[in-house]
């Protein structure tokens, strides 16, 4: 990434404002933290935070065979999701590893937007033209929108939004901003996703800060989605790892043909030689991305949960190793700490 | 909550952003404000062992926060005496009182005129000010 030619979102002189420091993500200049990842996080968890993730991709793919297109380059069932709706997906390659993970909203009938990680934005863009069949536009939209996560048990009360199931849409309104109002999220808390024009964002940003949410940064996003163990694209799955060895199976519908489908059918009919697994520190220390474990195995995040207070982290092990309460041992630049493997999430409400 | 930028001025300085309260043959270890607050609120001090010996401008041990782990450097060679507990157990304690509760290890020197080589404080703050 060079680093003279960051791009910047539309809020980033109100993230100066704030106190953030800035730091290169992906191609952009973000936020890492405002005040602390600690207690960003910890806003999250208790009451309300506010994310900037404008530099994620919206792509649009629209067209009479949109539908039929999407199923056949998506694992997930799409049949299943009617207008207003969403879901979390995986766009994988012919050895079903993952392209890239996406969440995709349904408009209406030949009408899909789907959301991908701003680091894969001209990958899953590219990989999709290239697959777009007669009758199906895909068009790149990631520079016309602005999009903020608004996250935490309190989110909905205090953007003043009706409760809506997880993984619906509507447009709306908010504040006199026209806004469409996603239920869903990265950090395991009820929350929204508010996707506006590009030039509505800045004031989005300050209506919602004035109705007390929390400005957090990309510090607490990782921390926040690392304990509910939602995977990190490039980290805990990438092109070289498939959705059966990442515990991704649920998000497969291997009844349906897709890119990759026989990969993950094999996969898992034999078992995976390894999985992702969920860990704890049992000694003081904190696990880093890259780090051996012992007998095989490696870690792909690492982090300190705010929540536990002890290191945590996901890697992929021997399948052997893989069952819960088994004992790992991390190689922390040298020194071997103590972990042990736990049920994913790691972090469930109401047990800290 | 965090400290307030300062810097005493009864402190030796290393351009590693340590600090050192030199006291006969003994020192006290610690990193300054300047590197508590780039590395964010640390959540976990890695001391080095009682009785290791430590040099200057090594490392002797780790400072690790949420998104970044860094090296204490050594700004005086000696023996180690004495480890932080606190800082081991509450490591926000560093990011609350560098100077005070918060210090790191306690040395005995080796090489007493080594503190020479270190920054008085207003060579430091001119070295901050350079960051």
């Amino acid at each position: 990434m060079e680093a003279t030619s960051l791009q910047r979102t539309p809020l980033f002189a109100r993230h100066v404002a704030a106190g953030a420091r800035m730091v290169p993500f992906a191609g952009w200049e973000m936020p890492v933290q405002y005040q602390g990842v600690i207690p960003e996080h910890r806003a999250v968890r208790a009451d309300c935070g506010v994310f900037d993730v404008s530099h994620m991709g919206e792509l649009h793919v629209d067209g009479p065979t949109a539908e039929a297109f999407l199923q056949e380059v998506l694992s997930n069932d799409l049949g299943k999701v009617g207008d207003g709706g969403a879901q979390y997906t995986l766009l994988t390659n012919e050895r079903g590893g993952i392209v890239d993970d996406l969440i995709v909203y349904r408009f209406a009938h030949g009408q899909f937007m789907v959301v991908v990680n701003a680091s894969n934005r001209e990958a899953a863009y590219a990989w999709l033209k290239e697959r777009e069949p007669r009758g199906s536009e895909v068009r790149d939209a990631s520079d016309e929108y602005g999009l903020l996560a608004v996250q935490g048990p309190r989110s909905l009360e205090r953007l003043g939004l009706d409760e809506q199931p997880a993984f619906t849409h509507a447009m709306g309104e908010l504040d006199g901003i026209e806004v469409m109002v996603a239920r869903t999220g990265y950090t395991g808390e009820k929350g929204v996703e508010l996707c506006c024009a590009e030039d509505a964002v800045a004031a989005l940003w300050d209506a919602v800060v004035a109705r007390g949410a929390v400005p957090c940064g990309l510090g607490a996003r990782d921390t926040l989605r690392l304990e509910v163990c939602y995977p990190l694209h490039g980290n805990d799955i990438t092109p070289e790892t498939d959705a059966v060895s990442a515990g991704l199976g649920w998000a497969c519908a291997l009844d349906k043909e897709f890119t990759g489908v026989e990969a993950l059918r094999r996969m898992k009919e034999e078992g995976p030689a390894r999985r992702l697994v969920a860990f704890v520190m049992d000694e003081k220390a904190v696990p880093r991305q890259g780090m051996p474990i012992e007998g095989g195995g490696e870690v792909t995040s690492g982090s300190h949960s705010p929540m536990l207070d002890q290191g945590i982290g996901m890697g992929y092990v021997p399948t052997a190793s893989a069952t819960p309460d088994t004992e790992l041992v991390v190689d922390v630049r040298g020194k071997p700490k103590r972990a042990h493997v736990v049920k994913k999430p790691i972090y469930r409400k109401g047990e800290s | 909550m965090p400290a307030t930028e300062s810097y005493p001025d009864d402190l030796r300085y290393h351009a590693e952003h340590d600090w050192a309260r030199i006291e006969g043959d003994e020192a006290t270890l610690g990193i300054t404000w300047f590197a508590q607050d780039a590395l964010g609120e640390l959540v976990h001090f890695e001391p080095p062992e009682i009785g290791s010996a430590v040099e200057q401008g090594a490392p002797c041990g780790e400072v690790e926060s949420v998104k970044a782990v860094s090296d204490v450097v050594a700004p005086l060679s000696g023996e180690v005496l004495e480890v932080n507990q606190k800082a081991v157990d509450e490591p926000e304690t560093v990011n609350e009182d560098p100077y005070g509760e918060g210090w790191l290890i306690r040395i005995r020197l080796s090489d007493p005129a080594q503190a020479d080589a270190l920054m008085d404080v207003a060579a430091y703050k001119a070295h901050v000010a350079e960051q």
